[in-house]
């Protein structure tokens, strides 16, 4: 059904005449004091031109032209936006081009990428926008044809009256347009009548990607900038001294200061900085905690058993439940540090000068980047600009600004122009990492295997809350309690893709196998008859759709042939994360007794699926990623120091180690939810499973190519 | 420093940079060819890769001063406007998520077809194994490269 829309009046309509003839329409989602619009003269645009971003304009030859204003990582938003913009403007596809568009949160309130939320939070924003534009245009045209409105229709960015044969394209109305006040309501497509969103639309930075052209922050260069480096402490420790001698002599270094803890190194180009860095002789003294690897392992367990920890969440009383049981499962989970690790490593440009700040390079949270900017340096954040380029991914490293701080620092000291680099190894010993995590779950049963108690406590290295306390299963079991540890380590953590259920999911689905298979139940029947439960009795409330996780089980286990080929050893897993589901089974087929993982299934619900490419790549690929790190990321500590430093030692997923994959959605109907993280988190416990029903092995570790019991297993991966 | 002329993309160049400096940086820093990527500098990834005479390389352990007269080519330099086989293949299996590795890719997918016309999957899958892709793109990294090998 179309539905009808009412407009905020913040959502302020802005028009004007470009220098070149064109037209702007601004759609300003607040911030603004009046609804109506202005058209500017060409000098008022001129002056406005480097600042002036919006969400759509139209050129008087009908060329379209949407800013996207969202930074770009991989997930597809700079075209996934404009698509759902030109959907409801009904645009010929072909004359769209996409803009990323600079910092302005007064125009564009959420500029950020993380928590899969920029689509769910834009969508209608989106659609509004298009909508109003055609709506405008429509009328237009209607008093240029003398026409009722009601009997315009618009194809491809032409509009039609279709018994008088008439036409004519929105470039020849878009100046009459300009003249009219942004509509009360206006009303949106039915979703079956969509011809962009649902198709698949290639990626708008294909050709630059694939020809080299600069779109990267790395790939920033400006005349008369430095460069920079920087050395950073390892963690919990201080510098003592410094020796620099070598280093300044190498030809091409400008200067080499000790900063914050920190010994910056800056000269003409990359390379006499990446060498005058390894001529640095610093020695550190401890500042605090000096961490291995081997503490960590003593404080998960010191922890697990402390009688101090946060109860997130109590049902019924576990004391009880235990007690009556007739059996108790208790196993414990492990999941390393890990490292973000993008293609790209941290960087960024900062020109500091007298009271303005220019901030150029990849960051998935822009705003943040210049409120720290400017309580760094004590200026208004509006003296401060930030442009955002493409990134080289990000996985939630970039949501923290350190490394643009670093070279406002130095842009400062400098009083320069400069672009701050890290080298690989600096990316992977510079901290913020996926926190280390251990888990113990224990659940009790009664003499029918139903499962009447249910403990959950998690301990995280600076994981803040390591559990989901209102995910399933809270909702289907009686009495349950989940409890948090959070040790303060000197390591330093962050978000990183799909944060704390990147591991929980494995962890609990792997469990949950565990206590399925101990009472004799099939995995998923077990987990079907669990959510039955929260369905028609619920315990507490829960932040879940039971429907809708149901229906992607249903839907992979159809799709996988749950349980019908005894050949095929299955793993299975589902996890609701970030407003999505998914459910993934793993095949592992016996080939000569070796076990050879061929094919992950999985079933999608994220509401309707915008751009079918994006998706895929966003399902396919965080399969991958939650593969790679469940079968080989690990990154471990010695005095403070990570021990892998390059992709020598810190191995990470390659074209031979992945499976086939094969997608399926769910058409739920609901509006779009994201996708960068959601299929990332069931994947480790599909493999797991998978394992093992073909092994009889249950990885409780990650790594898995590290567990003794892989060992000997010969697991091969292979694609058919 | 010294000065070194080079012969990239057909075009030459003279720079005036330490014997040691990568080929990588010499591109990025000195010519003004971002296209070639930094990401390991330890020839672990791939996303520098480039031919020397035709043959896929890893730019960012080659030091200029062992360039002498061969012929460099970068991604900037494959085709006149993007159209090499292998990059409208990469347009039309839409390859990428974030980017940053595919040159590297197609330089050395590039590279490969040159050498193996109509390569089995399991040789594209060997051949691609050097280039890391963090977002996880390859399948259709190894369906990208199968189309190619169809249509060159």
């Amino acid at each position: 059904m179309a539905e009808i829309i009412k407009t905020n009046r913040r959502d302020f309509l802005k028009l004007a005449a470009t220098a070149t003839g064109g037209l702007f329409i601004g759609f300003y989602w607040s911030g603004c004091d009046s609804p109506k619009m202005q058209v500017l003269s060409n000098e008022e645009i001129l002056a406005k031109a480097t600042d002036f971003n919006s969400f759509l304009s139209i050129t008087l030859d009908g060329d379209v032209v949407i800013y996207s204003p969202n930074p770009e990582l991989g997930q597809n938003i700079k075209t996934s936006f404009p698509m759902v913009v030109a959907e409801e403007l009904d645009a010929d596809w072909s004359r769209v081009r996409v803009l990323q568009a600079p910092l302005d949160t007064d125009k564009f309130e959420r500029q950020l990428t993380g928590g899969s939320g920029a689509m769910p939070h834009s969508w209608e924003r989106l659609r509004k926008a298009g909508a109003t534009a055609r709506h405008l245009l429509l009328t237009a045209a209607a008093t240029r044809l003398e026409v009722d409105k009601n009997s315009l229709t618009t194809e491809k960015g032409v509009i039609y009256h279709k018994s008088s044969g008439k036409k004519l394209n929105y470039g020849e109305v878009v100046l009459d347009a300009a003249q009219l006040e942004a509509p009360d309501e206006v009303i949106f497509k039915d979703p079956k009548d969509f011809k962009i969103i649902g198709t698949p639309i290639k990626n708008v930075d294909n050709q630059e990607m694939f020809t080299g052209k600069p779109l990267f922050g790395l790939d920033f260069y400006r005349e008369g900038m430095l460069h920079a480096m920087v050395q950073r402490p390892p963690f919990g420790m201080k510098i003592k001294s410094v020796d620099d001698t070598e280093a300044r002599n190498v030809s091409g270094i400008q200067e080499v200061f000790v900063y914050d803890n920190n010994v910056a190194l800056v000269g003409s180009s990359t390379w006499p900085i990446m060498k005058a860095k390894k001529l640095l002789k610093i020695s550190y003294e401890p500042d605090g905690n000096v961490e291995s690897t081997a503490d960590h392992d003593r404080i998960f367990k010191e922890l697990l058993d402390s009688k101090e920890a946060r109860v997130m969440r109590e049902d019924g009383n576990v004391d009880v439940a235990f007690k009556n049981a007739s059996k108790v499962i208790t196993s414990e989970y492990q999941c390393p540090f890990l490292s973000h690790s993008p293609m790209e490593p941290m960087n960024f440009f900062a020109h500091v000068k007298e009271d303005q700040v220019e901030l150029i390079g990849p960051t998935q949270t822009p705003d943040s980047a210049r409120v720290q900017t400017a309580n760094l340096l004590g200026i208004p954040k509006e003296n401060i600009s930030v442009e955002i380029t493409r990134l080289g991914g990000g996985f939630g490293r970039r949501l923290r600004a350190d490394y643009v701080l670093e070279a406002v620092q130095i842009s400062k000291k400098m009083e320069a122009p400069v672009k701050v680099t890290w080298s690989r190894e600096d990316d992977m010993t510079g901290g913020a990492y996926r926190p280390a995590v251990r888990y113990r779950f224990s659940a009790a049963l009664d003499e029918e295997g139903n499962m009447i108690g249910y403990k959950l406590r998690g301990v995280g290295m600076n994981a803040g809350n390591s559990v989901r306390q209102d995910n399933f299963p809270s909702g289907a079991v009686e009495n349950v309690l989940i409890e948090n540890v959070n040790y303060e380590s000197s390591v330093t953590t962050n978000a990183w893709r799909a944060p704390i259920t990147n591991f929980l999911a494995y962890a609990e689905q792997s469990f949950l196998d565990e206590v399925a298979l101990e009472v004799q139940k099939d995995p998923v029947k077990f987990r079907l008859d669990l959510l039955q439960k929260a369905k028609n009795s619920p315990v507490g409330s829960v932040n879940y759709d039971v429907d809708r996780m149901i229906g992607v089980i249903k839907d992979v286990a159809e799709k996988s042939n749950w349980g019908k080929n005894s050949n095929v050893k299955q793993g299975f897993s589902v996890y609701f994360s970030h407003r999505s589901y998914v459910a993934q089974v793993a095949n592992i087929e016996m080939e000569n007794n070796q076990p050879v993982l061929k094919k992950i299934i999985a079933s999608t619900d994220c509401g309707i699926v915008v751009n079918p490419t994006g998706a895929n790549h966003q399902v396919r690929g965080g399969i991958v990623d939650g593969m790679g790190h469940a079968m080989f990321g690990n990154l471990t500590f010695e005095n403070g120091l990570p021990k892998q430093k390059n992709f020598d030692s810190y191995r990470l997923i390659r074209m031979k180690e992945v499976p086939e994959v094969e997608l399926h959605y769910v058409d739920s109907g609901y509006d779009p939810t994201g996708l960068g993280e959601p299929a990332l988190p069931p994947t480790g416990g599909a493999i797991a499973n998978a394992i093992f029903a073909a092994t009889g092995r249950r990885l409780r570790s990650q790594p898995f190519v590290e567990q003794k019991e892989y060992s000997d297993m010969n697991l091969e991966i292979r694609r058919g | 420093m010294a000065n070194y002329n080079l012969r990239v993309n057909g075009k030459k160049y003279e720079v005036d940079v330490e014997e040691d400096t990568p080929l990588l940086w010499v591109l990025r820093d000195h010519l003004g060819l971002v296209g070639t990527k930094y990401s390991c500098g330890i020839a672990q990834c791939g996303a520098c890769t480039v031919h020397i005479n035709g043959e896929a390389t890893f730019s960012c352990v080659l030091p200029v001063s062992s360039i002498g007269d061969d012929k460099v080519t970068t991604i900037e330099g494959l085709s006149e406007d993007g159209d090499h086989p292998v990059q409208k293949a990469w347009n039309e299996i839409d390859v990428a998520q974030c980017g940053y590795c595919q040159a590297g890719q197609i330089m050395n997918a590039a590279s490969f077809l040159n050498k193996n016309p109509k390569p089995s999957f399991d040789e594209i899958d060997e051949a691609m194994n050097r280039n890391i892709c963090r977002c996880g793109t390859y399948h259709k990294i190894r369906e990208a490269v199968a189309l190619a090998a169809k249509t060159k």
